[in-house]
């Protein structure tokens, strides 16, 4: 690597970086589309089983809609935050990155807790993921999404621990990417559980 | 020319700001819909999915940054495979198990 960069100039160099970070990212991009149809297969399973209560509580029953709100709002103000830490990222300020990123996982974090909470709060009524086919898929849907989140937060803590190490390199720069598709997406995840479980279950 | 190409793919703050404000828009209005019973029925569903895919198209613009130039083409293209291949799983699942209950229904 060493005697690689000593033969090429700082451009060829940083082409060479460019390009990489290219192939990274398309990489990463596909890795999510497979994500896609891992979701919308859960999706298609949700929207046959929701009906299926057993004889238990429906969604019209159990949704409270304005803490599912603050929910997608948390996750939504995440993605913006997410979006100025990249915008930090091209101007090469470390501590704006690193304020975002906080603030981001903050927000993500929170969401995250307030899920747990509501699982809790269903589990203790007896409504846990055994009592119908519909709470089976539900907790199936929104759980693999709160999972995916859960990785992604842990995801940006290395992300934050190797910035303060390396700083803003061509390689933290490339994760900080592809960490960016894997955010917004699990964004656009979350619009279609809000409304397909939330929005739908309780009109 | 150099500048905007790299524009389109990585965004600029305002344009977060655009698709952050759009996004919430478009969040508020279907949830109003739903709570406040002004609609219901077919109509309200049909109204709020439009919601749905307009904050995606929002998303995938503004925040994935998808478009046409030379450098979005490749995952532009693999997007929209992989939203047909989505058509064809989920779409073909719920047609096949609608007609599976339909059919079982004592009637």
């Amino acid at each position: 690597m060493s005697t690689e960069v000593l033969h090429n100039n700082h451009d060829h160099h940083h082409d060479h970086d460019a390009e990489a970070t290219s192939k990274v990212v398309f990489g990463f991009w596909i890795y999510i589309m497979s994500d896609c149809i891992l979701f919308a297969c859960i999706f298609a399973t949700y929207v046959v089983l929701h009906g299926n209560t057993y004889g238990g509580p429906s969604g019209k029953e159990l949704f409270e809609m304005p803490y599912v709100l603050v929910e997608t709002f948390l996750l939504l103000i995440s993605s913006f935050t997410y979006g100025l830490a990249m915008q930090a990222m091209y101007k090469a300020n470390k501590s704006q990155v690193m304020m975002w990123l906080a603030i981001t996982f903050l927000l993500g974090l929170g969401f995250i807790c307030m899920e747990i909470n509501e699982f809790h709060h269903l589990i203790l009524e007896g409504n846990g993921p055994n009592r119908s086919a519909f709470l089976s898929s539900f907790f199936t849907l929104v759980g693999t999404h709160g999972l995916h989140v859960t990785c992604g937060l842990i995801w940006m803590v290395m992300l934050m621990l190797q910035l303060n190490k390396h700083g803003i390199t061509a390689i933290t720069s490339r994760k900080l990417s592809c960490l960016s598709l894997f955010w917004h997406f699990l964004d656009i995840v979350w619009i279609f559980v809000f409304t397909i479980v939330y929005l739908m279950g309780v009109m | 020319m150099a500048h905007n190409t790299h524009d389109s793919s990585h965004g600029t703050v305002k344009s977060y700001i655009v698709g952050f404000i759009l996004s919430i828009i478009l969040t508020v209005i279907p949830y109003w819909l739903v709570v406040s019973h002004i609609m219901s029925g077919d109509s309200l569903v049909f109204t709020v999915v439009i919601f749905a895919i307009a904050q995606l198209l929002v998303q995938l613009i503004f925040f994935l940054h998808l478009g046409t130039s030379p450098e979005q083409r490749n995952s532009t293209l693999s997007f929209i495979f992989t939203v047909i291949v989505v058509f064809l799983i989920a779409g073909g699942s719920l047609w096949v198990m609608w007609n599976l209950n339909y059919n079982m229904m004592d009637h």
